[in-house]
């Protein structure tokens, strides 16, 4: 059942190294996204972005020349994206806005602003009682989590790589792919890279780039009468569950149970329904518990899941179409992107690596470490 | 200290102050409510996550745990930290998880589950961090550091 809001514009900015300004990505997504709605600048009153500045969105109104009637420019990592889709829904549905765009750009690759380190604010309890330790942030958590995924599964390294593997199969179908044009990866090649952070290695890890991406929003109504077929935002949820690395009682167990229990049953679908599934790779372990969580599989039984290519392209579960932040493009918060894929894989513009009848897809974003989860269930009419 | 580690840690505040003036007599403490049982709680805070309420004194930790979860960093996030060295998730026997560095066994031969107890790292300001190390060593255990 649709919330009575579409997703009717999709785009992403230039990717990889573009020598480009954070304000300069954000508006090509921007006037991009716009453009393929067949919309303007002027049509917008609602502006949700972040990481732009201290203030996200104000900036970015600023930037724009636009005093936007609603704004969200809530910090929440990678996962931000899908719960602006909610914010934003429930935006439109109000009344409070008619049109909103979502975006997000970062130059992080151009301007080496990425530290292994992570940043640190030194009045949070993390900078007394964590930071002191040197933990890599955020890659010694999903690394502690991955450890004792493999620990209490008896599972191993080369069944966690297929994650990694997979997503550069989709990569060499998308030539907007940072890995497009690359050659395959064998899980050998996963396990035997450099390691970064037991037993994560540089190929269990997301990809560090430039790159951003938009979508514009709007009343189901009003979307009708635009240029595409509207992609309905039928469900959304999340749960926010940590700063710290200590507070989850279990590494294995997510926010995605109850941000996937929530987003299924407002849309009325289950996984079995999902056609495609876009689920945030920060890293490969990142993917294993966000398929368990969402119930696409038990717990315990992600790796089993993704095995035997049925996460490839041609598979029973084709993931990550775009090739994921593992091989397509990671610009820092990837959830943005999730969401153009997912369009575009609903509107049947995907290429090579289009999933034949798509019609239902999910979009689930998680940020910091494992700290926020969101999921989007979108579709359209067969 | 050449290594970088332990660093500088930033100042208590008036939640965490007492947490860290323990550490000066190498003694773990731990956050308790008056009002809840279990009551512990880590790191400290201005008020029990379980009731809500700021009745809250202090226990001495037996500083004995598990290791819930490790890593081994093998990239050091500044030029002046060593690595291979040893990030861990510890769950004290009084329930709290800490994050710490664990020493005194070669880090790959860490594993999940593995019995600890807590050693110190002193800071230059009189302070020290809790680390772990092996609580019952076996006989192919080496005592260099990580």
């Amino acid at each position: 059942m649709s919330t009575g809001v579409a997703i009717v514009g999709a785009a992403e900015s230039d990717l990889g190294v573009t020598g480009r300004s954070i304000l300069g990505l954000q508006a090509q997504a921007v006037s991009r996204a716009l453009d393929d709605a067949g919309l303007s600048l002027r049509d917008v009153d609602g502006i949700a972005t972040t990481g732009v500045s201290r203030f996200s969105a104000t900036q970015l109104a600023d930037y724009f020349g636009l005093e936007p009637r609603w704004t969200d420019s809530t910090y929440a990592g990678g996962s931000a994206f899908e719960m602006f889709v909610a914010r934003a829904a429930q935006a439109i549905r109000a009344g409070q806005a008619e049109t909103v765009v979502i975006s997000f750009a970062s130059d992080q690759r151009s301007a080496r602003s990425r530290s292994l380190g992570g940043v640190v604010e030194a009045h949070t309890p993390e900078a007394q009682f964590e930071t002191p330790y040197a933990p890599l942030y955020p890659v010694s958590y999903y690394a502690m989590a991955a450890q004792r995924y493999l620990h209490d599964y008896g599972k191993t390294r080369e069944q966690l790589a297929e994650i990694a593997v997979a997503a550069r199969e989709w990569a060499l179908l998308n030539p907007a792919a940072f890995r497009y044009g690359k050659g395959p990866l064998t899980a050998a090649d996963v396990v035997g890279a450099p390691m970064v952070s037991t037993p994560l290695t540089t190929l269990d890890c997301c990809l560090v780039t430039d790159g951003g991406g938009a979508v514009v929003l709007t009343s189901s109504e009003r979307a009708r009468d635009l240029r595409h077929r509207p992609v309905e935002v039928l469900g959304y949820g999340e749960r926010t569950t940590n700063t710290s690395m200590t507070a989850v009682p279990d590494l294995t167990v997510t926010g995605a149970e109850g941000s996937g229990a929530d987003a299924f049953a407002r849309a009325g679908v289950t996984p079995a329904d999902i056609d495609v599934v876009q689920v945030y790779d920060s890293f490969t372990i990142t993917v294993a518990l966000s398929l368990e969580g969402l119930g696409f599989c038990g717990r315990g039984e992600a790796l089993d899941l993704v095995a035997g290519g049925r996460i490839r392209p041609g598979g029973a579960l084709p993931l990550n179409t775009s090739g994921g932040g593992l091989s397509y493009c990671h610009p820092g918060q990837f959830g943005v992107l999730l969401l153009v894929e997912a369009v575009r894989q609903l509107r049947g513009e995907a290429g090579d690596r289009q999933v034949p009848d798509a019609r239902l897809a999910v979009a689930h974003g998680t940020g910091g470490i494992l700290s926020t989860h969101a999921t989007v269930v979108l579709g359209v009419d067969g | 200290m050449t290594d970088g580690f332990p660093p500088e840690v930033p100042a208590p505040d008036e939640v965490t102050a007492p947490w860290w003036e323990a550490t000066r007599e190498h003694r773990l403490i731990l956050q308790t409510c008056t009002r809840c049982s279990p009551g512990t709680q880590h790191p400290p805070r201005a008020l029990c996550v379980r009731c809500g309420r700021g009745d809250l004194g202090w226990v001495g930790s037996e500083g004995l745990g598990t290791v819930d979860s490790f890593t081994v960093v093998h990239r050091a996030p500044r030029p002046d930290l060593t690595v291979p060295y040893v990030i861990a998730r510890v769950r004290l026997i009084e329930g709290v998880v800490l994050l710490t560095r664990l020493r005194g066994r070669e880090p790959d031969r860490w594993r999940v589950g593995d019995r600890v107890r807590v050693a110190w790292a002193d800071l230059g300001d009189g302070r020290a961090l809790p680390v772990f190390v092996p609580d019952a060593p076996s006989s192919h255990d080496t005592e260099k550091g990580s």
